[in-house]
């Protein structure tokens, strides 16, 4: 078992160096002037200019550039947005919101889905299936913004059964809707896969034989069949973030959350490049630590992969 | 039923009390062992799958849809004359009227028209980034797969770190710094670099199975070269999984084109998106929705069009499936 | 009298698929009495199964019982309601499953699953109570160190352990029947007897009675009082286990009888020994379509042999090394150790082991699909490492391997035409007309019709799909084949007929076949040489006569005490 985790941790580190390096050789790479560059359409005051030049020590070779916001990362220096403040400030303010947000929007996608996963997979092809089936379908083909957007006018303009946008601080009943909108399309992928794990898991032998042994579906239900079928659904929790991390940053937009996605999603509407780069940066690895905790959580679901060599 | 009785009926026992010895009469039954039933056309995976896809209604709407964004993309004139760059300011948020079924939107655009013109922009975006991720993908993929070692850590460590940036996120940082070269095919780019690996390792996955079954090992013992039994044997019976991952980021792609053009840094405003739209018509949702609703209808009808016959193929390509029928 | 235990009239069993209602078992008639040992013999489709499992109401998928009665213990099975079967199963009947692999829930251990059984047939009322009669079971079951393995997971149990705890959850509330469906087929050959004699053991203590489902007629014969010989649904014959052995009256039973190769061996052994050599030719009357192994037996021990030796394994070694932990260390695994011996020309050597013996890995050394470590292998007397690529390549065309999944030897994208061809192709063999003709020529050889060679693989049973890949494997008219374990997925008179085809091919064309197998029945059907290996070596290496008669180690000896059928007087 630690054999497992240790390899597991060790794997992080060529990828999380690969993985700043790529972003890094994305900003400041690609053709063009990147302070210039930086500031997409709009013109930049000579002080700021110097300021940034000076911040990513442009006129140092490459490796040195690298290991400098690298270094920066660390420390948590990760420099200024445009309006002055230090980005690393307002990522703690904001962190603990969308923390908030996220957790509440994981618990729902879960909990709604594996139920609804697994009654549709207990009785496959009666109507509760069906229209699972057709639910889940749309709630993946559709965009994020669009589900966000059309339950803000709906939920909000029409019915009025929720605030339109967040109020100061952010209290958890507010964030209520835009942890559904969140959660909807990651809950349809987890509906999918549950039931269809379900209905694999449900042919098994050890399930005919755990009948045969005397036991009943109220026991062999959860116990086993669904017991088998959380594998899938709970390691789908990797990819799963990253949805919810694209998701965050619209809906926060359209709630006017004051979380990490609201600053990412102005900060990409106003342009400003260097907040974008330093809240991407953190995102990501914050998504490669996840992984690994789902990838940690697998082996405690799973026997088996405990103890491969 | 009483027990002791000998029943008339053909190959009923004479009730044996256990020490009896019972044997069945009829024997025209007793085929030989192990005949040919030669039944209907030769039937492969694939013949069996078109087969089967025929039968699904879903099938068959997807299709449709599909076939209507095609047109609408190649031949935009067969649905509409109007233009969508003629706007008039005045017309402003105004409802439907005569020539213009949709209404205009905030700029005095006809919707309608800017809605059959935007299929195309999604149509080529998803396009460039379904063969890059397909191109890439299965020559990643099967390399890493089939010839395993330092190759397979290599590319695999190379796809975990383009995997591990969530593709949009990446996009965004992309376009923000690539401002002053936004198209369709710098977009498509920054999308495709980016979920290639998806498809590698679904594609590799498969391949570690494939490879250790006997086909593949006679193939070898033939005497072909390992390249041509990655060819001829190992990738023609992994590709079925990778043909439905593919559907599905073609639906992902034109889903992240829309997304980034809302969020401002996809295509300029210039260019006719569906994202671009909603963006545009964002402002006075309250008041006049309907410029927003209408480009999302659009929007999210393709790509659960997309997805829906991606569905369809999973389920016809499905061995387990193949297997009960 | 009193009635039987177990009472089943006229019982069918019918599976709803997309072509309607089939009917897997079409009036089943059966009778148990307590105590008694019943044995179910048929081949895959018989019905069998699905018998068993009517009986507690466990049928897979759209499986229902649609007519007919199954009385047990005075109750008719077939109308009670959902709770009371589950009260009945367990308590009154118990069941022990096919693969121990599948049957037990990966991710709960060994402990947790006998505990649930335990408490929901009430064998305990409180957790202390309950995991002392769990390390009781466990005991019994056969597993000594049962309280060190309660937390064990099943993956870290061997086949063996965990078909004891299977067994051991199946005895554990004291039924009064257990339903055996193949409880041993799954696993290594010594230790099914040793599982089979011990379950014997524990039914005849406490006087269960016992169905016990297998394809084996040998093993049914030995194991069981009474057999009942099922064809498509069908009781074609039943009655008294040694009787049905001794003189099967209904045609099918006796094809069975013919072509078993526990029964067949017993048979080549005691007529060996007969002084009057022409009883050897002893007739039987098998329908037209029946295949005799005893005659298959005296193709092979006519061999085309010239005494010369074809290939040639002189202290051949192949070494793994086996990463473990975090990938710093690695143990190195020796598969095969030294291994020595030569096959004759236009025989048959036979290589004969258990799981992890190395004989698979000794063919794919020889086939060079892996390289070996250490030693040498000459074929025709020339070192094959040492080849160039085009060597090689012409050498491929010598030797060629049959393998044994039907199911996965053929590729299923291609055709039946195709797929023989291929090899033709890939040598340069002529032109296109030239390779059609000579796929037909194969095809005949095999005794496949020419409508075969546009269809798929998936349209073709497993023995069909054998003799496909014999003939991909002929195509190129190799001198030397390599079957690994090519008849063992197979029905027992699939399984004869390939070894006659097997048989004849090699008088016609002089072929040398390497045979792997566990199965030493086969062996002595079809073998001139064997080789035990075990552990990766060479334990025991003569003519099969010598073996059989004279086994020198007591390896080699287990091996032959484990072919079922032991008990039985062979008929003649």
């Amino acid at each position: 078992m630690t054999g497992y985790i240790l390899r597991r941790i060790l794997q992080v580190i060529p990828v999380f160096i690969g993985t700043t390096l790529l972003i890094y050789f994305m900003v400041f790479v690609l053709p063009g002037d990147p302070v210039l560059a930086l500031f997409g359409d709009k013109t930049p005051n000579p002080a700021q200019l110097a300021r940034l030049r000076e911040q990513y020590a442009l006129d140092q070779p490459f490796i040195v550039q690298y290991l400098h916001y690298l270094g920066g990362i660390f420390t948590g220096n990760l420099g200024t947005s445009f309006s002055g403040q230090p980005v690393s400030r307002i990522l703690l303010q904001t962190f603990p919101v969308t923390l908030r947000l996220a957790l509440l929007a994981i618990i729902i996608e879960m909990v709604a889905g594996i139920l609804v996963g697994l009654v549709s997979g207990l009785r496959k092809g009666g109507v509760f299936d069906a229209s699972a089936l057709v639910v889940s379908l749309i709630l993946i083909s559709l965009p994020i913004f669009v589900i966000a957007l059309t339950s803000q006018f709906v939920f909000g303009v029409q019915l009025g059964w929720a605030r339109t946008t967040v109020g100061p601080g952010a209290p958890i009943q507010d964030l209520i809707l835009p942890a559904f909108v969140l959660a909807s399309i990651n809950f349809a992928v987890v509906v999918r896969l549950t039931r269809s794990s379900v209905i694999e898991t449900s042919g098994e032998d050890y399930v005919r034989t755990a009948y045969a042994k005397g036991l009943g579906r109220r026991r062999v239900i959860p116990v086993h069949i669904l017991r088998n079928s959380l594998i899938p659904a709970v390691t789908s929790l990797g990819a799963d973030f990253g949805i919810l991390i694209v998701g965050a940053t619209v809906t926060e937009g359209v709630f006017n959350v004051p979380g990490v996605g609201r600053t990412l999603y102005q900060a990409i509407i106003k342009g400003e490049s260097t907040t974008v780069v330093s809240f991407v940066t953190v995102m990501t690895l914050v998504y490669l630590v996840v992984n690994l905790l789902v990838d940690l959580l697998y082996a405690a679901l799973d026997p088996r992969i405990r103890y491969v060599r | 039923m009483s027990d002791n009785t000998p029943s008339a009926s053909a190959g009923a026992p004479s009730r044996s009390t256990g020490t009896g010895h019972f044997v069945a009469e009829e024997e025209a039954e007793l085929g030989a062992v192990d005949s040919i039933r030669a039944q209907g056309k030769p039937s492969n995976l694939w013949r069996d799958a078109w087969r089967d896809m025929r039968t699904r209604p879903m099938f068959y709407i997807s299709a449709v849809l599909i076939l209507l964004v095609v047109v609408a993309a190649l031949l935009p004139g067969l649905f509409t004359h109007e233009s969508p760059t003629a706007c008039v300011l005045s017309l402003s948020n105004q409802g439907p009227s005569a020539g213009h079924p949709l209404g205009f939107t905030r700029q005095g655009c006809d919707v309608f028209s800017r809605i059959v013109h935007g299929a195309s922009t999604s149509l080529s975006v998803g396009l460039i980034v379904l063969l890059l991720t397909t191109v890439l993908g299965i020559v990643f993929g099967a390399i890493a797969g089939f010839y395993g070692g330092w190759v397979d850590s290599v590319l695999s460590r190379a796809g975990d770190i383009f995997f591990s940036i969530p593709y949009i996120l990446a996009a965004v940082v992309i376009m923000s710094v690539l401002s002053a070269h936004r198209n369709v095919f710098v977009i498509a780019l920054a999308i495709g670099l980016f979920s290639w690996p998806s498809t590698a390792r679904i594609l590799r996955a498969q391949i570690l199975r494939v490879k250790e079954s006997d086909f593949v090992t006679a193939s070898t013992a033939m005497g072909i070269s390992r390249f041509g039994v990655l060819l001829r044997h190992v990738l023609p019976n992994s590709i079925t999984p990778v043909i439905v991952s593919t559907t599905i980021s073609l639906a992902a792609a034109i889903t992240a084109e829309a997304t980034l053009s809302y969020l401002g840094v996809g295509l300029p405003p210039t260019f006719m998106s569906w994202g671009n739209d909603i963006s545009a018509a964002q402002v006075n949702v309250r008041t006049a929705p309907m410029p927003l609703i209408y480009p999302s209808i659009a929007l999210s009808v393709t790509v659960l069009a997309f997805i829906m016959m991606g569905e369809v193929i999973r389920e016809a390509l499905d061995p387990r499936a193949r297997a009960s029928r | 009298m009193s009635e039987p235990l177990l009472s089943i009239r006229d019982l069918r069993v019918g599976f709803t698929t997309q072509d309607g209602l089939v009917e897997a078992v079409r009036g089943v008639d059966l009778d148990l009495e307590a105590g008694e040992t019943l044995a179910i013999v048929g081949e895959s489709g018989s019905g069998k199964s699905t018998t068993a499992h009517a009986i507690i109401d466990l049928l897979p998928g759209s499986g229902k019982v649609i007519g007919g009665s199954i009385r047990f213990d005075g109750t008719e099975l077939t109308s009670l309601g959902r709770r009371q079967m589950e009260e009945v199963r367990g308590r009154q009947i118990g069941m022990v499953p096919q693969d121990p692999m599948s049957n037990l829930d990966p991710v709960w251990n060994i402990g947790f699953q006998v505990e649930e059984t335990v408490r929901a047939n009430g064998q305990a009322s409180n957790r202390r109570a309950a995991r002392r009669r769990v390390i009781e079971v466990l005991k019994e079951a056969g597993l000594s160190d049962a309280e060190a393995r309660l937390k064990q997971y099943p993956h870290q149990f061997s086949g063996g352990m965990r078909q004891r705890v299977l067994i051991g959850i199946g005895l554990s509330a004291n039924p009064k029947l257990l339903i055996a469906d193949e409880p041993t087929s799954a696993l290594d050959v010594t230790v099914q007897k040793r599982i089979l004699d011990h379950l014997e053991t524990l039914t005849s203590e406490r006087n269960t009675a016992v169905i016990l489902i297998t394809h084996d007629l040998g093993l049914a014969a030995e194991r069981a009082s009474k057999v009942l010989v099922m064809y498509r649904g069908r009781v074609v014959e039943s009655g008294p286990a040694r009787e049905i052995l001794e003189s099967p009256r209904h045609p099918y039973t006796q094809r069975l009888v013919a072509a078993a190769p526990s029964i067949a061996s017993r048979r080549i052994q005691s007529l060996a020994h007969r002084a009057d050599d022409s009883e050897a030719g002893v007739e039987r009357e098998a329908a037209e379509a029946a295949v005799d192994l005893l005659s298959v037996a005296d193709r092979v021990t006519a061999p085309a042999a010239t005494g010369e030796v074809a290939i040639s394994f002189r202290e051949v070694t192949k070494r793994y090394s086996i990463r473990r932990g975090v990938g710093v260390g690695s143990t190195p695994f020796t598969a095969v150790d030294a291994v020595s011996f030569d096959v004759r020309k236009g025989t048959t050597t036979a290589l004969v082991g258990e799981s992890g013996s190395g004989k698979s890995t000794l063919a794919k050394l020889l086939l060079r699909l892996e390289e070996k470590s250490s030693g040498s292998i000459l074929v025709g007397g020339r070192e094959i490492s040492t080849l160039n690529r085009s060597q090689l390549f012409r050498l491929r065309a010598t030797m060629q391997p049959v393998f044994q999944d039907p199911y996965g030897s053929l590729d299923p994208l291609r055709n039946i035409g195709n797929t023989i061809a291929e090899p033709l192709m890939v040598h340069r063999f002529g032109n296109a007309e030239a390779r059609r003709r000579r796929v037909l020529e194969i095809l005949d050889q095999v005794a496949l019709p020419q409508l075969v060679l546009t269809r798929y693989p998936n349209e073709l049973s497993g023995g069909q799909r054998q003799r496909v890949a014999i003939a991909r494997a002929l195509a190129l008219k190799p001198e030397i084949v390599v079957l690994d374990e090519a008849v063992s997925a197979l029905d027992v008179l699939v399984q004869a007929q390939i070894l006659t085809l097997l048989a004849d091919l090699q008088a016609e064309l002089g072929l040398t076949y390497l045979f792997i197998t566990h199965d030493l029945a086969v062996v002595r059907v079809i073998a001139d040489d064997v080789c035990v290996m075990r552990n990766g070596r060479i334990v025991e290496h003569a003519t099969t006569g010598e073996v059989f008669d004279n086994p020198q180690t007591e390896y080699t000896r287990d091996l032959l005490d484990a072919i079922p059928g032991a008990g039985v007087a062979p008929a003649l």
